[in-house]
């Protein structure tokens, strides 16, 4: 099974469920850290990391020699990620999507292809747990081939929780689509509300079951459940404003460590989704 | 003109809530919300929109099924696995490259252009603004972003405003390249725990590698001072100026609820007393004044 955590809004404590859903459930689960521009399990779940790996995403390298200038390669990229002029040929490989339009139509076969860095992915345990995350090289600007690789250490014989990204458009695609439930973590704030919507409406579109999990849930105000009551949304959890568990997440400590009365609470999260997921 | 960029790496922090306090006690402004993704600004700021203009991405690959003998060239073709096996193109998956439709031998693939969001000029109690709704689960939001920032700058220029003011999204990537280049500085707003401090410093190592000065304020910092200062001491090394910390405050939640700024709320809190010296910090900071 994979659950992703996703929210919308950032900051709403996708992680701080995430993490603490993983380290309750232990040895069957993982968690795969899929927030790859700003990865933040790893400082709560301290990971002893077993393998580093460089990520690459494919870009066209010209050889010129071989090359007549046709503009057949810039024709095809719809990224201008290729000039052509009279006699000379520019890659821009920033702006490339590894389509791989380019080396097919090129009649000369003057295209093969290179890597651009990505960033990397880090593959380690946490007590017991299974831990993966990705990091996105910083000036790298595409992070769903990341999220992607990220996503191919799945272990379907295991509890998989994918710590998605904040927001509405590709990165969260990436780290949710085809995953078996969304839960949805928000706050009862304007700001949290409007973004919840967002974010349901995402994953509508991908047609995943999602429920809620409301964060300092006694801030704020009564809307984000009337949102929820009238969308037939499920509040799976709430996680009411404590100084303490503010603290502990200040310091990289997990709730259920700091006051392990929680750690019943994740578990009997993760049942309540086992009932709901596809 | 100058352009002001609040940034932060971690979401959650305060940016849209500091941006909105900006507003109020800044004057010869335009606002423009580049978080296209997720924006908020426009729930402080309540916009009267003027103007609406629908944002066009680029094209999606659609298989007319009359033309199309599923020979499956552009299933072999599409490295995003967008084309499923019954000759439909996932138009999620579907990332706008084209290849399919420039090769397939039966030209049965259309690429229409794709109107993926919408941007707005506005209004409001505080000036000019520029913002804007990527579609859900839409591609180009660094397109969006380039051209609410670029729409900002012509507004500025034919009102005669010397100052933007513009929100930006989280993370380090497309968006938040978007958002930086060409920026005059940016204000980091981060919080004291671990991912404040551990996303506050990928953040200025972005900006440091596209050469943008970059200013810190730590948010809610009473929270947990030590790891406030350690997020000043890694500020002073990259050699980006601390300017303030504010305190955290329940007044912040009970403005957003009201859809005020802080200012319009409790404008003699302590928060407030904070938020006017770091922005007067801003004002007179030499890299937003060194016009060259």
């Amino acid at each position: 099974m994979i659950i992703s955590v996703a929210s919308g809004k950032g900051g709403t404590g996708k992680t701080t469920v995430a993490t603490n859903m993983v380290f309750s459930l232990g040895t069957d689960a993982q968690i795969l850290d899929c927030d790859v521009e700003e990865p933040n399990a790893h400082l709560f779940l301290n990971p002893e990391i077993e393998k580093q790996e460089t990520a690459f995403t494919p870009v066209p390298k010209i050889d010129e020699s071989k090359c007549t200038y046709c503009k057949k390669c810039a024709e095809i990229c719809r990224f201008r990620a290729i000039v052509v002029m009279a006699k000379a040929i520019l890659v821009f490989p920033e702006l490339c999507h590894s389509c791989g339009g380019c080396s097919e139509v090129c009649p000369e076969n003057a295209i093969t292809e290179t890597g651009r860095e990505l960033g990397v992915t880090e593959k380690g345990s946490a007590n017991h747990t299974g831990f993966v995350h990705g990091r996105l090289r910083v000036g790298e600007a595409m992070s769903p081939p990341l999220i992607r690789k990220v996503r191919s250490y799945a272990d379907p014989d295991k509890t998989n929780i994918i710590d998605a990204p904040p927001g509405t458009s590709c990165p969260v695609i990436a780290a949710t689509k085809n995953t078996d439930f969304v839960l949805m973590v928000t706050e009862p704030t304007p700001f949290g509300l409007h973004d919840l919507k967002l974010g349901v409406e995402a994953v509508r579109l991908l047609g995943i079951p999602c429920g809620l999990v409301i964060n300092r849930s006694d801030m704020g105000n009564d809307e984000v459940r009337k949102y929820a009551e009238k969308e037939n949304l499920r509040i799976l959890m709430e996680i009411p404003f404590d100084r303490r568990i503010a603290e502990a997440y200040s310091k990289g400590r997990l709730i259920v460590e700091e006051m392990p009365e929680w750690k019943e609470k994740f578990l009997e999260l993760y049942s309540q989704i086992e009932k709901l997921a596809l | 003109m100058r352009e002001l960029v609040v940034l932060s790496g971690k979401g959650g922090t305060g940016k849209t809530t500091l941006t909105a306090a900006f507003a109020h006690i800044s004057e010869n402004r335009v606002l423009c919300d580049a978080d296209v993704d997720a924006a908020n600004l426009h729930l402080l700021m309540a916009p009267d929109i003027r103007q609406a203009t629908d944002f066009h991405g680029g094209g999606l690959a659609v298989i007319n099924p009359d033309k199309c003998t599923q020979c499956g060239i552009c299933v072999d073709l599409c490295r995003f696995e967008a084309i499923k096996e019954n000759f439909k193109v996932d138009s999620i998956g579907c990332e706008g490259c084209g290849v399919c439709v420039d090769l397939c031998p039966e030209q049965a693939i259309d690429f229409p252009v794709q109107t993926c969001g919408e941007w707005y000029l506005s209004d409001t109690r505080f000036g000019p603004m520029v913002h804007a709704r990527l579609g859900i689960a839409e591609e180009n939001s660094g397109k969006l972003v380039a051209l609410v920032r670029n729409e900002a700058k012509k507004l500025a220029q034919e009102k005669k405003l010397e100052l933007i003011i513009t929100d930006g999204p989280p993370g380090i990537g497309c968006p938040v390249i978007a958002s930086l280049g060409g920026a005059t500085a940016l204000l980091i707003v981060t919080e004291p725990t671990v991912s404040g401090l551990h996303d506050m410093e990928r953040v200025a190592d972005l900006a440091a590698h596209f050469k943008v000065p970059a200013m810190v304020c730590v948010n809610k910092s009473d929270l947990n001072p030590a790891q406030a200062r350690a997020i000043e001491n890694l500020a002073e090394k990259k050699n980006i100026s601390v300017l303030g910390r504010i305190p955290f405050d329940p007044v912040f939640t009970e403005s957003m609820v009201q859809g005020k700024t802080i200012f319009e709320h409790s404008e003699n809190s302590e928060a407030c007393l904070v938020i006017r010296k770091i922005w007067d910090k801003i004002m007179t900071a030499p890299v937003m004044n060194d016009q060259g």
